[in-house]
């Protein structure tokens, strides 16, 4: 599995779903000011890692997964012998959220940066570091973990590079 | 005195608006970014990426100066932590049990909530503040 840049899969996703993510993004950074404004910066804290969107992102990868696998059986049936385009989906959302844990390690480089940092040098510094610690971590434990992503789907998972290597795209 | 409290009010209420507008941008943002990269696990990592802290800690250091973000961050560890069990969690459910991914994801969100208040109880509230 190697990862791609697809800016074309930005035209299937409806204006809504963006709505849907902008007010769930908005709603948390919300909360967790309040939060921190009633509880105090430690128990507000928290909440900077809160999955906030994770349930609708989980819930839309699967839909798009499901679609992508419907619309590529109609276009080829024999593709379709023992595929279940829901359960593709679901395994596609499993896929995702090992991603996400290992995104998890970044997020935990990015809090231990801006910590650390903070105190000591200009803010903005700091932030682009903790950004670069996020991004070299994320990518790191990726890197290390792919390969039992891949051996834990085993056959089962369909991703849409297969269907290239079938030459069905 | 009630012109301060409406002042204090109002100027309270446009934080609010303008931490929902900067949080609803770069949360949205990132979960774009999630969906034009290819494969799955990959495009996954933008999940989890700092969104909502990266929107929200320029406001705080601004309003409440350097060390009070830095505590809030110090808590984010563990947060990280608890999202971390929580989307380990969510993915083994749906490759082995391919239950529906909504219910799932909901489901298992007691844990984030276990864990993250488990070391806020364990460990955060003993730390010097």
């Amino acid at each position: 599995m190697t990862p791609g840049f697809h800016p074309k899969a930005l035209r299937y996703i409806r204006p809504r779903e963006v709505v849907v993510r902008f007010v769930f993004g908005g709603t948390v950074s919300v909360l967790a000011y309040l939060i921190a404004q009633h509880w105090g910066p430690v128990v507000g804290g928290l909440f900077l890692a809160f999955p906030a969107i994770f349930p609708a992102s989980a819930s839309l990868v699967e839909k798009h997964h499901r679609e992508h696998v419907e619309g590529r059986i109609e276009k080829n049936p024999a593709l379709g012998k023992g595929l279940d385009p829901k359960l593709q989906g679901r395994l596609a959302a499993g896929v995702d959220a090992a991603g996400a844990a290992l995104g998890c390690l970044g997020l935990a480089a990015f809090a231990v940066t801006v910590w650390r940092e903070l105190p000591r040098r200009h803010a903005w510094v700091v932030l682009a570091e903790a950004m670069t610690a996020w991004m070299v971590a994320a990518l790191c434990a990726w890197l290390l973990e792919r390969g039992r992503i891949e051996r834990k789907m085993g056959v089962e998972y369909v991703d849409s590079s297969v269907h290239a290597a079938r030459g069905t795209k | 005195m009630k012109i301060l409290c409406k002042v204090r009010l109002g100027h309270k209420m446009g934080e609010i608006l303008l931490r929902f507008l900067i949080g609803g941008c770069v949360v949205g943002a990132f979960a774009l970014m999630g969906e034009v990269f290819r494969t799955k696990s990959f495009a996954g990592l933008f999940g989890a990426a700092p969104s909502v802290a990266l929107a929200t800690l320029g406001l705080t250091i601004l309003h409440r100066g350097h060390t009070y973000a830095a505590i809030e961050t110090r808590s984010m560890v563990a947060g990280a932590a608890a999202f971390f069990c929580y989307a380990t969690l969510v993915s083994a459910v749906l490759v082995r049990f391919k239950t529906h991914t909504l219910w799932t994801t909901l489901a298992v969100m007691p844990v984030w909530f276990g864990v993250a208040l488990g070391i806020y109880e364990l460990v955060l509230r003993r730390l010097p503040v």
